[in-house]
């Protein structure tokens, strides 16, 4: 063998960082599972509206002739009368599908959750990029601001400011119900949600900014916003991502806790936070219409939480378990 | 060090000052008329009037801000000098007309349910995640070790208002092992107090002690890699010793933060775990006050627990100083 031929039998392969990463997160099997049910959440949430015709009901629809008028109209059969017409059983006092429900209720609970997701993550990213890139004044007023909403106590505000803002809404001229409670709902998670996303974001700029290609792209003449949005931004993604799917899990339960508190999504429509708090003065005598929503979102909440961590770890050589 | 406690505190009254600028004049200045909303069902143009003289609504917002603070420090007055004056001692946070109470008495009458809840699920909370998270880290990759990290994303992924449920359908319902969850002075009836309390202890309990789990483990094995550990073990300490005095207590120094902020926010009101389990504390006043919209209520609770995080923020940041050595000394 002559030297010459090196070259071909032993070439090392050059990897981008983010290719490293996608092959780490390719041979991890958990990573897989967790995506894997995080999809299915999804897609039935997307492919709801398809059930009503396979079922031939409504989710809205009462059905009374599931219920047994002298047990106080609770559903007939056993398991909250789980039968081939109702996969998950029936809703006591009113019939109403349980399986319907509990996936318009996935559609309606994660895309409030992902839309605030999306909502505080373009907010935390760009407050957190101008208060780490400018510093002086400006960081001192968003590390205040952020001292501040992160002293409120949450759930306790949000409930309180629910009624305000929704009244500021009716007054604009949007209908009363869901059409204002959803908006608001998005708007007081995000509100409360940024400033977890935008710490990180600020701590990596710092380091960030005083590096040689940012201190080049300077020379070069070039205006601030294109160092902060062309070069440094860029180089986010990885910790932003992560930062964003451990935070999922969270906006998903807040949204929950908060319908389960009355502030949130309202009846007809459907919610997985609803569905828990309609089970509350049944769970002595039905106890599956409390265990069908409260176990899914316990197994999508753990999804996220499993991926989040498996796209920590893919990121981030250094935390190794 | 003074100066730094002294630049904390000042830091911390300003974030209160904003919050209740930004509370008080959220309520009292979008909602369409809080005297109509104090007045309640049988009202009668003459009890709204009365209502809007007595709460000072017909002052400017100003006013009625700076005699609201007057009111936490010195005490204030309502309706001076007619036969209805009551006196309101400080700390005055208001007087709500629907419940016909003064804030902070609703607040005093409150408190002790929500201190039992949080004193006796934070005690157990910190040693069942600290117990867990330093056996999983001694006995790293075994199978207490696994068990222990899977407590602790079960206990991660499941929520009070689901688990409290279940709770309390299988040990209230099914097997009447506890009583059902409400409040009782310890100091009348301790038996019952703690039958009462129980599950929401365990609830709170288990839910946060996996994020304890999971920081000690993983504090505890990046310290175990650092160089001042080898250096302990060349000098020939023993095991105990490096693991106990040195690793444990560098370990549990980001610890005592999310510690102080927890108990700080679940002293405000354990908003989800009052309302689930029907204990008539703080958070259950706040949401009572929201459904209702009882503004001078929603307003103090909100101050009250506001103080709680601040002050527990503060605390935490002194704490630091004495269990870190680095922070002392710069």
């Amino acid at each position: 063998m002559s030297v010459l031929d090196l070259d071909n039998s032993t070439r090392v392969l050059g990897r981008s960082p983010s290719a490293i990463a996608w092959s780490h997160l390719k041979s991890d099997k958990t990573a897989w599972v967790s995506a894997g049910v995080v999809f299915f959440f999804i897609f039935i949430g997307a492919i709801a509206p398809i059930f009503p015709h396979i079922l031939h009901t409504d989710p809205d629809a009462f059905h009374p002739e599931t219920l047994d008028e002298n047990m106080g109209a609770m559903p007939i059969g056993s398991f909250g009368g789980i039968s081939s017409a109702h996969w998950f059983g029936v809703e006591p006092r009113t019939g109403r599908d349980i399986f319907l429900r509990f996936v318009f209720g996935a559609r309606t609970s994660l895309s409030i959750a992902l839309t605030a997701t999306i909502v505080a993550t373009v907010i935390g990213v760009f407050i957190g990029l101008i208060s780490g890139f400018f510093g002086g004044k400006i960081d001192q007023f968003f590390s205040r601001l952020m001292e501040i909403v992160l002293a409120f106590p949450s759930i306790l505000f949000a409930l309180a400011v629910t009624p305000v803002l929704e009244s500021v809404l009716t007054d604009a001229g949007i209908p009363q119900g869901n059409a204002t409670r959803i908006p608001v709902m998005i708007f007081v998670i995000a509100t409360f949600g940024w400033p977890y996303i935008a710490r990180i974001v600020r701590g990596q700029v710092i380091s960030l900014r005083e590096r040689e290609f940012i201190e080049a792209a300077k020379a070069l003449g070039a205006s601030k916003w294109h160092l902060v949005f062309r070069e440094i931004l860029p180089n986010l993604w990885a910790p932003i991502l992560v930062t964003v799917a451990l935070n999922i899990p969270t906006f998903i339960t807040t949204e929950a806790a908060l319908t389960f508190l009355g502030a949130g999504v309202i009846e007809p429509t459907s919610d997985w936070g609803a569905m828990l708090l309609a089970s509350v003065p049944f769970y002595g005598v039905d106890p599956m219409y409390t265990f069908i929503p409260g176990i899914a979102l316990f197994i999508l909440v753990l999804a996220f939480n499993l991926l989040g961590d498996s796209v920590r770890d893919a990121l981030d050589p250094k935390g190794s378990r | 060090m003074l100066s730094y406690l002294v630049r904390r505190i000042v830091g911390g009254i300003t974030v209160l000052a904003f919050v209740s600028i930004f509370v008080f004049g959220l309520f009292f200045v979008i909602p369409a008329d809080p005297a109509r909303l104090a007045c309640g069902k049988s009202c009668t143009p003459e009890l709204m009037a009365e209502i809007r003289h007595g709460l000072e609504l017909d002052q400017p917002l100003q006013v009625q801000y700076f005699r609201f603070v007057k009111g936490i420090f010195f005490g204030r007055t309502y309706l001076p000098g007619t036969e209805a004056a009551l006196h309101c001692t400080a700390p005055c946070l208001g007087y709500s007309y629907q419940t016909d109470e003064l804030v902070t008495n609703l607040l005093k009458d409150r408190v002790p349910a929500t201190l039992s809840i949080a004193i006796g699920a934070s005690i157990l909370w910190v040693l069942i995640g600290l117990s867990s998270g330093i056996l999983s880290a001694l006995r790293r990759g075994t199978w207490i070790d696994k068990f222990s990290q899977g407590f602790a994303l079960a206990g991660a992924s499941l929520q009070i208002y689901f688990v409290g449920l279940v709770l309390q359908f299988i040990f209230v319902d099914k097997l009447a092992w506890f009583h059902a969850p409400g409040y009782v002075s310890p100091f009348e009836d301790p038996k019952e107090w703690a039958l009462e309390m129980i599950l929401p202890w365990l609830t709170l309990g288990f839910l946060l002690s996996a994020i304890y789990a999971r920081l000690t483990r993983a504090g505890m094995i990046e310290v175990m890699s650092e160089d001042y550990i080898r250096t302990a073990r060349a000098k020939g300490l023993s095991n105990r010793t490096i693991k106990f005095k040195h690793v444990l207590r560098a370990a549990l120094t980001p610890i005592v933060t999310v510690f102080g902020l927890d108990l700080g926010g679940l002293l405000g009101g354990a908003v989800i775990t009052e309302y689930v389990f029907n204990i008539p504390g703080l958070g259950k006043l706040a949401t009572e006050a929201v459904t209702n919209v009882d503004l001078p209520i929603i307003v103090g609770t909100v101050l009250l627990a506001a103080v709680f995080i601040v002050v527990a923020n503060i605390l935490v940041d002194l704490l630091y100083m004495v269990l870190d050595p680095k922070v002392r000394l710069s």
